[in-house]
Parts: structure tokens; C-alpha cells; sequence
């Protein structure tokens, strides 16, 4: 089977396929096709993408969007994490507080930024504070889910050895629920992304990517910098993601072996 | 307030109306608290960024409900921001979810062409949408055309990815058996696959669409001349905090019907799914 042999090089498949898409795009630009004025070329656009790796300027102002997000976040488990395990080890208050849930959920977080930006006057506050509403959703979502699926023999055995409800929380219940959290915790990394960027692009602040692209917007060949830090943002997405994946097959590495059973 | 515990014996007489009420009463308690404790608390704070809901309430009457009521009251207003809005909401995620699926159909049951395009897709989903903003304002200026492609290129993932999982893992007893029965590419396609792979491009669809109306949001608020998200930002512009949190009720109002609708066009199309599951 051809498809056997070509198990083994799925990278290099995944390779061929990017590489295939570039020199399409490039020859389409040489060829007249697409005109350079209008998309530029793909090489062109490459190098800038490996000048920005080296500009410290840009490198500045990915540090300002990943510092939000990385604070966001952290802000998110340390509130979201707790909340959703009072919830979900409290059914009665899960059910007065879920209609609550399910009429903040649905507002579309980018709609609190221009909100955000009267309240907050600093730019950095803002954006913790948006990804903070936007990130905290999938977090406690999950959390509670987890919680509900944490085996209660286990629970009872503990119980039956005279733990209190803590100790059962702690030693079964929360790393029962851990790999739901994480998951959690990683959908909320993308979303934390965009909303950060969002933010960065409507309040007009000094740094971060979304304010750097919008800069480039004004100078002549910005086009060629606006598409490349959109490459960066998503080299970015895909590092951050990943990173994510695997911290979570390493440290749920039990727990995989369940997951997929059920997924 | 009502508290749980006041209602906790009904009545006889009628059980199943008054259980019915009862359990309303235990599901929903908090929302009348929150709402009286907003006011309250919002009143007590007199922080012009936190207008109490009654203040909202009237400034949403006076934006949107001062039309004749042969057009249900709407105002010119209304009728010049909610339509746009809602129709590029409902055109790009159509658009993402026929894109979506025709896409993730091929990829699903081509695994050599899934292997050379898997990357490119994980790339493309890994952009945080708002970025292509800037550039798209750039390549075709303000305008929906722009609006629209940005709520395509945020939407169509999930519905992309779930459509390949789906396509991917059918059942192969029942492809097999229909190509024993003679059934052509076609109606392999048609009678087998997009049935089986409906649960999860509903899944995919369902979480499109919260994601279209976070887009639809944001794309109004950088470059729009009409829509919910152009009020909101004209709202912050003009200083306008009351104008401001009578956008975000009404996007929210939105946000919820449509997981609603949803929910409820989802049960009733994947109710024979059940029914099959719980046979086999």
C-alpha cells in the first residue's frame, strides 16, 4: 500500500504541501497573475518574516502581547480554577448560578473592549481584563465537566477512610479533573491570543502586535510587514498550542490512555 | 426574594403545573436577585462607566424602539444597523460551513491529500482572526466584502476540522456494505458519510457560529460605516456609557437566541441519529 510507505514521511508530506502553496504563490506573482503591487510576493514576504525575527523593535512588541497574554491567563486558572471547583462540588448553587452562565456566555467578548478602554486607562489592565472575561468561560466549563466525571467509588473509598471533604477534593476530585482543566486552559490560550490582539487593535496602544500592524499600515510598503507579523502571530498560535499539547501528554499521560477510549 | 426552601412542598391539586413552576422558581431564583443587585449596587456606586440597567433599558428604548409600530416599533436606527449586521453574520457562516464542509469531506476520506494539507490547516486555524483586519482593510478597504471574508477565514475551522474527524472515522461496515450494494462514489457520499459525519459537523457548526458573531463584532468595530459593532464604537466615541452597555445587552440577547436556535434545529435534525445509535 502506498499509503504505508508514505506513513513514515508525514512531515515531509507536510512539508511538500506548504513549500508546493509558496511556489504557487510565487510563480502566480512573477507570472503576472496576482499583481506584486496589490499582494507582494512570496518571497519577499519571507524575508520579511525572517527580518522580523531578528528586529528587536517587533520582538518588543511581541513581548508586550504575550506578556498580557500570559498574565490574562494566569489570572484566569487562579480566579476560574477554584470558582469552578466550589460549582461543581456544590450542586445547588451550580444550578441558581448556571442561567446566570448562560446569559454572560454568549456576549461576544471582543463587544467589552470599547467598554474596557473607558474604564481602563491602562492599556496593559485592559487587556488582562478582556481576556480574563473571554478565557474564563472554557476554563470553568471544563472544570465543572471534569468534576462531574471524577469516579465516585474512588471518592467514596476515601470518604469510607475518614477524609474529609477537602482532602478528597484534593486528592482525588482535583487530580481527577486535572486533564479537563488543561484542556480548558488551552482553548482559552487561543482565545486569549485573539483578544489580546483585538484589543491591541482597537484602543491604538504603543505596543504589541496588533499596534505594530497597524503602524506598518501607514508607511509605503507596510503591506509586506503587515503580512508578515501576521505570519508571526500565527507561528505564535502554533508554538503556544503545541507547547500546550504536550505539557498535557506528558503530564496526562494516564489519563490518555482514557480519553481516547471515550473521544 | 424567593428563596428555594419557601417553596418546598407543592400542592396536590395540580402537581405537575406546580412542580413545573417549582422547579422554574429553584433553576431561576438568582437571575431576579442579580438583576435587583445590579440596580442597586449601580446606583449606590453612581460611576458614570456603570449606568444601572433601568438607565440602559431606557436609552435602548430610545435608540432602536421609537419607530410606528407598523414596523414593530423599530427606529430608523435599528433598522440601519441590525440587518447589516445580522446578514453578514448569516452570509460568512454560511459561506465557512459550505466551505468547511466541502473541505473537510475531501480531507477526511483522502488520507494522502489530508497528510500534504495538514500543516497549512494548522497554521491557518492557529491565526488569531483579528489579525487579518488590518491586512484586509489593506488588500479590499472597509467595507462588507472585507467584513465578510475575515467572519469566513475565523469561522470555518471548526467546522472544517470536525467535518474531516467526522468523514475520517465512519463506520467502515457501513461504507463497505453500501459499496456491496452497488451505491455509486455519489451516493456513498450523499446516503452514508455526510449522515454519519452530521453529530459532529453540527458540533463544528455550533461552535462557528459563537465564533461569526465574535467576528462580526470585531470586524464593525475596526472598519464599518453600519452595525451592532458600529453603534457600540460610535457609543465609546461619543462617550456614551449608557449607548454603550445597550449594545452589549442586545449582542448578548443575540448571542443567546442563536445558541437557542441552534440547540433546538440541532435536536430536531439529529433526533433519527439517536434512534439509530440506540438500535445498533
Amino acid at each position: 500500500m502506498t499509503g504505508r510507505a508514505l506513513a513514515g514521511n508525514k512531515v515531509l508530506c507536510g512539508a511538500l504541501g506548504i513549500a508546493g502553496l509558496l511556489l504557487v504563490m510565487e510563480a502566480a506573482g512573477r507570472a503576472g497573475l496576482v499583481d506584486p503591487a496589490v499582494l507582494p510576493l512570496t518571497s519577499t514576504i519571507l524575508t520579511r518574516v525572517a527580518e522580523l525575527a531578528v528586529d528587536g523593535e517587533f520582538l518588543a512588541n511581541v513581548g508586550a502581547t504575550m506578556t498580557a497574554w500570559g498574565l490574562g491567563l494566569l489570572l484566569t486558572v487562579a480566579v476560574t480554577v477554584p470558582l469552578g471547583l466550589l460549582l461543581g462540588s456544590l450542586p445547588k448553587l451550580e444550578t441558581a448560578v448556571r442561567p446566570l452562565i448562560e446569559f454572560l456566555r454568549p456576549i461576544p467578548s471582543v463587544a467589552l473592549i470599547p467598554l474596557a478602554i473607558l474604564i481602563f486607562p491602562d492599556r496593559l489592565d485592559l487587556k488582562i481584563a478582556v481576556i480574563f472575561y473571554a478565557s474564563c468561560w472554557p476554563v470553568l466549563i471544563n472544570t465543572m465537566y471534569g468534576l462531574q466525571d471524577v469516579d465516585p467509588v474512588a471518592k467514596e473509598t476515601l470518604r469510607s477512610f475518614g477524609f474529609g471533604p477537602l482532602a478528597v477534593l484534593w486528592r482525588v476530585s482535583l487530580p481527577s479533573t486535572a486533564p479537563f482543566i488543561a484542556t480548558g486552559v488551552r482553548l482559552a490560550g487561543g482565545i486569549a491570543l485573539i483578544l489580546a490582539i483585538s484589543a491591541e487593535l482597537l484602543a491604538g496602544g504603543s505596543d504589541g502586535i496588533g499596534a505594530y500592524v497597524i503602524k506598518a499600515g501607514s508607511s509605503p510598503d507596510g503591506l509586506e510587514f503587515i503580512i508578515a507579523a501576521t505570519m508571526w502571530a500565527g507561528i505564535l498560535g502554533v508554538v503556544t498550542n503545541s507547547l500546550f499539547i504536550g505539557t498535557e501528554r506528558r503530564l496526562f499521560r494516564w489519563h490518555a490512555a482514557r480519553a481516547g477510549v471515550t473521544r | 426574594m424567593k428563596r428555594p426552601g419557601s417553596h418546598a412542598a407543592p400542592r396536590a391539586a395540580s402537581p405537575s403545573g406546580s412542580r413545573v413552576f417549582l422547579r422554574a422558581v429553584l433553576r431561576l431564583w438568582l437571575v431576579p436577585v442579580a438583576l435587583v443587585l445590579w440596580e442597586a449596587g449601580t446606583r449606590a456606586a453612581a460611576n458614570p462607566y456603570f449606568p444601572p440597567p433601568t438607565t440602559i433599558v431606557v436609552r435602548m428604548r430610545d435608540m432602536w424602539l421609537t419607530g410606528p409600530a407598523s414596523r414593530l416599533w423599530l427606529s430608523d436606527s435599528a433598522l440601519e444597523n441590525f440587518p447589516p449586521s445580522l446578514g453578514r453574520l448569516f452570509a460568512g457562516w454560511a459561506i465557512a460551513g459550505v466551505i468547511g464542509i466541502l473541505l473537510g469531506v475531501m480531507l477526511g476520506r483522502s488520507v494522502v491529500l489530508a497528510r500534504f494539507v495538514d500543516p497549512l490547516v494548522h497554521f491557518g486555524r492557529a491565526i488569531p482572526p483579528p489579525m487579518l483586519l488590518p491586512l484586509l482593510i489593506a488588500l479590499m478597504s472597509i467595507g462588507t466584502q472585507m467584513q465578510l471574508t475575515t467572519i469566513v477565514f475565523g469561522v470555518v475551522w471548526p467546522v472544517l476540522l470536525n467535518t474531516v474527524d467526522g468523514a475520517r472515522y465512519v463506520d467502515r461496515q457501513h461504507v463497505e456494505t453500501a459499496r456491496v450494494f452497488g451505491f455509486s462514489r455519489g451516493q456513498r457520499l450523499w446516503r452514508v458519510i455526510l449522515p454519519s459525519s452530521m453529530p459532529k459537523i453540527f458540533a463544528g457548526l455550533r461552535l462557528s457560529l459563537s465564533l461569526a458573531l465574535i467576528l462580526m463584532v470585531i470586524s464593525e468595530l475596526v472598519g464599518s460605516t453600519n452595525g451592532i459593532g458600529f453603534q457600540l464604537r460610535a457609543a465609546e466615541r461619543a462617550f456614551d456609557p449608557p449607548g454603550l452597555w445597550g449594545a452589549l445587552v442586545v449582542l448578548g440577547l443575540l448571542g443567546y437566541a442563536l445558541n437557542l436556535a441552534f440547540f433546538t434545529v440541532e435536536r430536531r435534525v439529529l433526533s433519527w441519529h439517536r434512534a439509530a445509535k440506540q438500535t445498533t
